[in-house]
């Protein structure tokens, strides 16, 4: 486990909290909410994966927001969990031009290998298989997947097993 | 024409705008109907609803008329077949979603949704797929909801982030799955959330107390004046066969704007409490008898009678200052006519001792709007959200506005505007003799001597931020006016308003305070401010120095004055007590010996005069409850009982008309003109007392919806609760 993170789901780890700050710097005094989503990603990846109304109602204590505003954005941006999942999230893109590259194949291999179906966690808290949402933008080397924001493209079910095989 | 002033054309008419006005603006204020929901006139533009799409002549799609700025020479067109099919669309939108609930929701027959779809909804759906169900959130005793029927406007969430302050409500998730709500379960606490319910556009939120009560069709409106805080908001009353169900804001922008605060809303819910008193009762040899009205007036009036004919001193009268103007110029009439200066109002004050200096009334000083553009506002003294939640809004507009806002409060309080500077010391004397030090430091004026009191930083703001503004007040809050220090404290504040040009008044207590000072039920002063030689007893002293006759108007001994356990021996040691009362109670019952019912707010016709001195009036709306009546009839008969003479008034508003009548010309100026010795010293604790906000009068305290609240669990929930009949 990196420094990066801590087993205190309750509260923010110093580390975050610079990080957070950091953020904050770049925004005028008055506009404190527009590190809203930096600061969630930062926890999020602090707390393995999601977030919890804890960690977000201390987001909302340092960016002076009524907490609310916090909840509105990690329950609309598809990148935040709120509930508990997995550590790494990996989700296959299976919009038009990765289907047509065979995407529903690598789906399947991806939920046979891991044993679980698209929306659940290994039972180890490895990996969370994202419900896909949208195109991933990576269209040229579909079908692709990615996980915890690195895109893996032109993938077999060969080079599937490779990489999750090889991930930490 | 003005530089700002540009010419439209909506429908073939040319039309006048300001540069940058939204198209909805133009066409409201010229009459022509537009569809929408979202948009609200007093928040911000969402665009989100799309029901105001508008055709505009040489544009490419529809524009959305609440988010679409005018300019010069543009052209618009409202009803063309173009616009209404954009509208048409939009509604089929909207209504996918949109249970086909209407008969068993309580906004049927007063839907905007209803009566949009009747414009411009289909007879039939081409939707056959499932509908979206929303789960219900509990947001607390006040708001019902029914989250399926609800179409996103998102009225309620900027309520809560523009008008209220706080943001209670969100915008959970999106798409298809997005939910207004609060994400983990949890109550709406504003004391302004009631007005979610008026905001909401369809039946999502509704009020709770009203639900399944009553259709809108079923019922009277009548205009109607809260009575709850010395605002005195404009409502409606909404009656079915005599009953009161529910009040609901009537707009008036100088005073509620189209707000009302949760007390007002929710208050009619105590008028229906089971204790209220149903016929006249008189205790003869300790027992209570149930007797006809005649019986118990006359009871009432030959026990007076016989007391105040030896020494007419023995008579006291205490009111409410929630009151009507009638009742507590009729009770003035007949407790000086009988040979008495025993009258008070001011229940829960301490500090008479500066009274000969009293304004004619402890009027704001300003217009309750004028608060908005002040420049600073000195507050010394004040639970404002709880004292008049509307007048702590307009205290935040101003703030928004870049007003600076000053507390002096003896203790700490959540505002939901940013204050300038902030003071919550227990010794609130000391805190201002060091402001009014800090002044003189400015100033250089030393024509008071504050006896050293020193001055820190914090208190050079206060100094600062009301010399520097070009527009001030200061203003004094019930903390203040029950102050046992308050000659000093008035004293203080005044020199300060002085010093720095600040205007100087007070926030009233109670709904007609002020109506009551004109009405004369002082002391010290009868009707008009006319000076009364030989001062009668104040509202304390009333509890300290025993009398053999007590007048009780529409309070419980137990509850609303400063000393209650000494009151009520006062009661018990009296030859007759006779309790012109709504409500029978315990104390009532062991301590009067006359209990005459009178209506409530709801039953009874009668005059309020609010913080700013406006007159307002109102009819009875309600059947009386039992055999009970309105307070000033049962007064004119009392005083023709006692053969006072001029008492045969026919309606409530010649008694008005009588007291407006003897004021004309009177100026309600609220400079302070006294000179008070100041009194430094250290204060006892308690020094002032802060009712809390659901405490306020015997009315709240029976409204079990108000009670149940997190504001009044808060406060301890002292008051009782009580089935409602």
């Amino acid at each position: 486990m990196s420094e990066h993170t801590t087993n205190n789901p309750n509260e923010l780890s110093a580390h975050s909290i610079a990080e957070i700050k950091a953020c904050m710097a770049k925004y005028p005094d008055d506009q404190k909410r527009s590190a809203v989503l930096s600061a969630l990603q930062i926890v999020q990846h602090q707390n393995h994966g999601f977030v919890t109304k804890v960690l977000m109602d201390e987001i909302a204590k340092i960016l002076e927001l009524p907490p609310v505003q916090v909840y509105e954005v990690a329950t609309f941006y598809s990148m935040f969990e709120t509930k508990p999942c997995g550590r790494l999230h990996l989700s296959v893109c299976t919009n038009i031009s990765c289907m047509l590259m065979g995407s529903d194949n690598i789906l399947a291999h991806v939920e046979k290998k891991l044993g679980i179906k698209v929306g659940e966690s290994t039972p180890d808290g490895k990996f969370y298989l994202k419900k896909e949402e949208e195109c991933l933008a990576a269209c040229a080397g579909g079908p692709m997947m990615m996980i915890d924001h690195h895109y893996y493209e032109s993938l077999t079910p060969e080079k599937v097993d490779e990489i999750l095989d090889g991930i930490e | 024409m003005t530089d700002n002033t540009i010419n439209v054309e909506i429908n073939g008419k040319t039309l006048e705008a300001s540069k940058g006005e939204m198209l909805i603006q133009v066409a409201d204020r010229n009459g022509i109907h537009i569809p929408r929901f979202c948009y609200h006139e007093k928040l911000s533009v969402a665009a989100n609803c799309r029901m105001c799409l508008v055709e505009q002549i040489g544009g490419r799609k529809p524009m959305p008329a609440c988010a679409t700025p005018v300019m010069d020479g543009q052209k618009f067109n409202t009803e063309s077949q173009y616009a209404i099919s954009a509208q048409k669309a939009t509604m089929e939108f909207l209504l996918i979603n949109h249970p086909l609930d209407c008969p068993i929701c309580d906004q049927g027959g007063e839907c905007e949704l209803q009566d949009v779809a009747i414009g411009y909804g289909s007879g039939a759906s081409r939707y056959s797929e499932r509908k979206r169900v929303v789960k219900d959130k509990e947001i607390g005793p006040l708001v019902s909801t029914d989250m399926t029927r609800c179409i996103h406007c998102t009225r309620c969430v900027r309520f809560g982030q523009e008008v209220a302050g706080i943001q209670e409500l969100g915008t959970m998730g999106r798409g298809e799955f997005t939910e207004i709500g609060t994400y983990i379960e949890n109550s709406v606490d504003h004391e302004l959330s009631g007005n979610i319910i008026d905001l909401c556009p369809v039946g999502a939120l509704n009020s709770k107390p009203f639900r399944f009560q009553a259709r809108g069709w079923e019922m009277t409106q009548h205009e109607s004046i809260a009575t709850h805080d010395s605002l005195g908001s404009n409502t409606y009353s909404h009656v079915r066969r005599g009953k009161l169900l529910r009040v609901v804001p009537r707009s008036n922008e100088s005073i509620n704007e189209t707000w009302l605060s949760d007390r007002d809303r929710f208050s009619y819910q105590g008028v229906y409490s089971e204790d209220r008193l149903q016929t006249p009762m008189i205790k003869k040899n300790n027992e209570w008898q149930e007797v006809d009205w005649t019986t118990a007036l006359e009871f009432a009036a030959n026990g007076i009678k016989s007391i105040v004919e030896d020494d007419p001193d023995q008579l006291v009268a205490l009111a409410s200052p929630r009151s009507t103007v009638e009742e507590l110029y009729l009770l003035n009439r007949i407790t000086r006519g009988l040979g008495s200066d025993n009258i008070d109002h001011r229940l829960l004050a301490q500090d008479f001792s500066d009274q000969a200096a009293d304004s004619l009334a402890p009027v704001l000083g300003l217009a309750i709007a004028e608060l908005e553009n002040q420049d600073a506002v000195l507050m010394v003294g004040s639970n404002i959200r709880s004292e008049a939640p509307l007048l702590a809004h307009r205290l935040r507009q101003a703030s928004l506005k870049g007003a600076k806002v000053l507390v002096a409060n003896p203790e700490e309080y959540f505002y939901y505007f940013d204050t300038h500077a902030h003071l919550s010391e227990v010794n609130l004397v000391t805190q201002l003799a060091s402001i009014a030090a800090a002044v003189q430091n400015k100033t250089a004026n030393k024509d008071l001597d504050l006896q050293g009191a020193e001055f820190s930083p914090e208190h050079m703001k206060f100094a600062d931020a009301l010399i520097d503004a070009e527009k001030a007040h200061v203003f004094i809050g019930n903390l203040g006016l029950t102050h046992a220090n308050f000659a000093t404290l008035r004293r203080l504040s005044a020199y300060i308003a002085a010093q720095t040009g600040a205007t100087f008044g007070y926030l009233p207590p109670a709904a007609n305070s002020v109506g009551a000072a004109l009405a004369g039920v002082l002391p010290h002063r009868d009707v008009a401010g006319r000076d009364i030689p030989n001062i009668g007893l104040n509202a304390l002293q009333m509890s300290d120095q025993f009398r053999k006759a007590y007048v009780l108007l529409n309070l419980e001994p137990e509850n609303d004055v400063q000393r209650p356990y000494q009151f009520r021996k006062a009661l018990d040691n009296a030859e007759i007590v006779v309790a012109i009362t709504p409500f029978i109670t315990d104390s009532l019952k062991a301590d009067a010996d006359v209990l005459l019912p009178m209506g409530t707010f709801a039953e009874s016709a009668g005059t309020y005069v609010n913080c700013e001195g406006v007159w307002q009036s109102a009819e009875g709306v309600a059947s009386p409850v039992g055999e009970a009546r309105p307070a000033w009839k049962i007064l004119r008969v009392l005083g023709n009982l006692f053969d006072l003479g001029g008492f045969d008034y026919n309606s409530a508003f010649e008694v008005r008309d009588a007291l407006q009548a003897k004021l004309v010309g009177l100026d309600i100026a609220t400079t302070y003109r006294g000179s008070a010795s100041l009194n430094l010293a250290a204060e006892a604790p308690h020094a002032y007392l802060d009712m809390p906000a659901y405490g306020h009068d015997s009315i709240v305290r029976r409204s079990n919806p108000l009670q149940d609240t997190r504001a009044a669990k808060e406060a301890g929930n002292k008051f009782f609760k009580v089935a409602i009949v």
